[in-house]
């Protein structure tokens, strides 16, 4: 919440609460939209309310109370929705009419959760739509933190919420648990929505950091939920994962000035090593149980990475191992990529460029900075230091990133000054 | 993703528009308000702004003493930024759709202008994994 005033502690409460009231109401009012709105303002009221008079004894009845309050009155505010109103009161059972009770059972709490997230991460909307839905509604966050994140004005981040939960509507899609068929084919939609968010958080490019980074401890909390609701999918085991070991490395990510410090010189003493921990945890209990999927190996390649205390004590030979396990499930440019520097790394630099030749063929990396990064580094390694400031600067002159920019100018610069 | 999209005037002093008979301005005008109305219910508008004629511009750079010192309206320069919109858009091909969009606003005769628009990435973005 935007008060400061809120504890870390309450701020942390609400943002677990906002999906389970979210959850409650939109069942049992069969209005989504309504309901998420009515949740937003009782968010908003707790968060003025509770520094001032203390966080009540039962957190979650106070919301839940404060939202039924605020969609009653909305209803009856608005003349023309009297017979809704009336569809509305005869839709709740009589014994819940006057006071909405806090669910006494636990599981349909975490079900609704859950229902929230898939309906949220649904297919149809696009992935902005999806990412900003998901923040408020499952995360909690209010229009102007997604926006604020988002770099964008309020307002546009206002329609984008409102056409999304248009779109919704629109699709006719109940307000229920998805189906295990459903949730098997919409699971893939919902972490990609995670995995968005997560990076989003992570860019350390332009804008005020400290909003990002919220944004991808959010991401983790959010999957972490998923992780709990269904426990026995590796996939978002491995999706958690990921997420923990990159994040790990987040201190020694960028120097003082904001620069990116690419991972062979990051300071490993700064990495978060309980969350080192998990990840590795997380990822070695889900290898074990079969049917893997491309988070658990991406997993697999940060842990190793993570698991590496000096860089060059980094098990290259298992990570081109992972990267070929990767190849076969993902037709991806990137991992091709990833793949040419794993191979350098055990073979030497030419086996490496010789692969890079294939992907100019590819034409799907065609223009993209990235290709012309990894040459750069490779052909630096093998010696060759013009053709590498050459591709240094053209790397440069394609990204869109301005901390990316300055390292890549400053490694075109480093080898430029060594040849005087 | 977000891209600027830069309108361009070709011509020095005061906009043509100025002097286009009032029913054609007045079509442009409108034609130019539904086009950000459009943007910002479609939620990807982060932000649109006209800019004063190139007769007002001028070029300022800091003198010996730290102070501006201004210059008049270039006279090599061939175009003048007239306005620009900032999106955010899930793809550059909606950014090309919207430039193209804009570039058929309506000119003399109720014709489309097809002006250039330039699109520019706003820089930002993820830093590689694999650096």
């Amino acid at each position: 919440m935007s008060s400061s005033s809120l504890d870390a502690h309450a701020e942390q409460l609400l943002r677990e609460l906002a999906p389970q009231v979210l959850g409650v109401v939109a069942r049992r009012f069969r209005d989504f939209s309504a309901a998420e709105d009515a949740v937003q303002e009782a968010l908003i009221a707790a968060a003025m309310q509770w520094p001032r008079d203390g966080v009540p004894d039962d957190p979650r009845a106070w919301l839940l109370q404060a939202a039924a309050r605020r969609i009653t009155d909305h209803v009856r505010a608005d003349a023309a929705r009297r017979r809704r109103e009336e569809l509305v009161v005869s839709l709740i059972p009589p014994e819940l009419q006057l006071v909405l009770a806090p669910d006494s059972d636990e599981a349909a709490g975490r079900d609704d959760a859950l229902a929230l997230l898939f309906m949220c991460c649904h297919p149809a909307l696009s992935p902005a739509s999806a990412i900003a839905l998901t923040l408020r509604a499952v995360g909690g966050l209010t229009t102007g933190e997604i926006a604020k994140a988002f770099l964008v004005p309020e307002a546009t981040m206002a329609q984008r919420i409102s056409r999304a939960k248009q779109s919704i509507k629109a699709s006719g899609m109940p307000f229920q648990l998805p189906t295990a068929e459903e949730r098997t084919q919409r699971l893939g939609a919902v972490m990609h929505v995670l995995y968005l968010i997560f990076n989003e958080g992570y860019t350390t490019s332009s804008g005020p950091e400290l909003q990002r980074r919220d944004l991808s401890r959010e991401a983790i909390r959010l999957t972490r939920m998923l992780h709990t609701l269904v426990p026995e999918d590796g996939e978002v085991a491995g999706l958690l994962a990921l997420m923990l070991l990159t994040d790990a490395r987040r201190a020694a990510r960028a120097g003082p000035a904001g620069e990116l410090i690419p991972l062979n010189e990051q300071d490993r003493r700064l990495w978060d090593s309980a969350a080192i921990a998990e990840g590795i945890a997380l990822v070695s209990a889900t290898l074990s149980k079969g049917s893997i999927g491309e988070y658990q190996v991406q997993a697999a390649i940060a842990a190793v990475h993570d698991e590496a205390a000096r860089v060059e004590d980094t098990d290259w030979p298992q990570i081109l191992a992972l990267y070929e396990v990767l190849l076969r499930m993902s037709d991806n440019p990137m991992v091709a990529l990833s793949h040419a520097i794993a191979t350098a790394m055990v073979q030497g630099p030419a086996a490496g460029l010789e692969l890079l030749k294939a992907l100019d063929a590819d034409g799907r990396l065609a223009g993209s900075h990235r290709l012309d990064a990894v040459r750069a580094h490779l052909l630096e390694r093998a010696g060759e230091h013009e053709a590498a400031i050459e591709h240094y600067r053209r790397a440069a002159g394609r990204t869109t990133s301005i901390p990316e920019r300055n390292y890549l100018m400053t490694q075109a610069a480093r080898l430029s000054d060594a040849r005087e | 993703m977000k891209y600027m999209l830069m309108m361009n005037t070709p011509e020095r002093g005061s906009y043509q528009a100025f002097n286009w008979p009032r029913q054609d301005f007045q079509a442009h005008v409108a034609f130019m308000k539904d086009f950000i109305k459009k943007l910002g219910a479609s939620g990807e508008l982060v932000a649109a702004e006209g800019l004063a004629g190139p007769d007002q511009a001028k070029l300022v750079r800091a003198g010996n003493d730290g102070k501006p010192v201004t210059d008049g309206v270039f006279p090599e320069a061939k175009e003048f930024l007239a306005g620009y919109w900032i999106v955010d858009v899930e793809s550059p091909e909606r950014a090309y759709a919207l430039a193209a969009q804009a570039s058929a606003a309506p000119g003399p005769g109720g014709k489309p202008l097809n002006m250039a628009i330039e699109v520019r990435q706003v820089m930002s973005g993820p830093p590689p994994e694999l650096l």
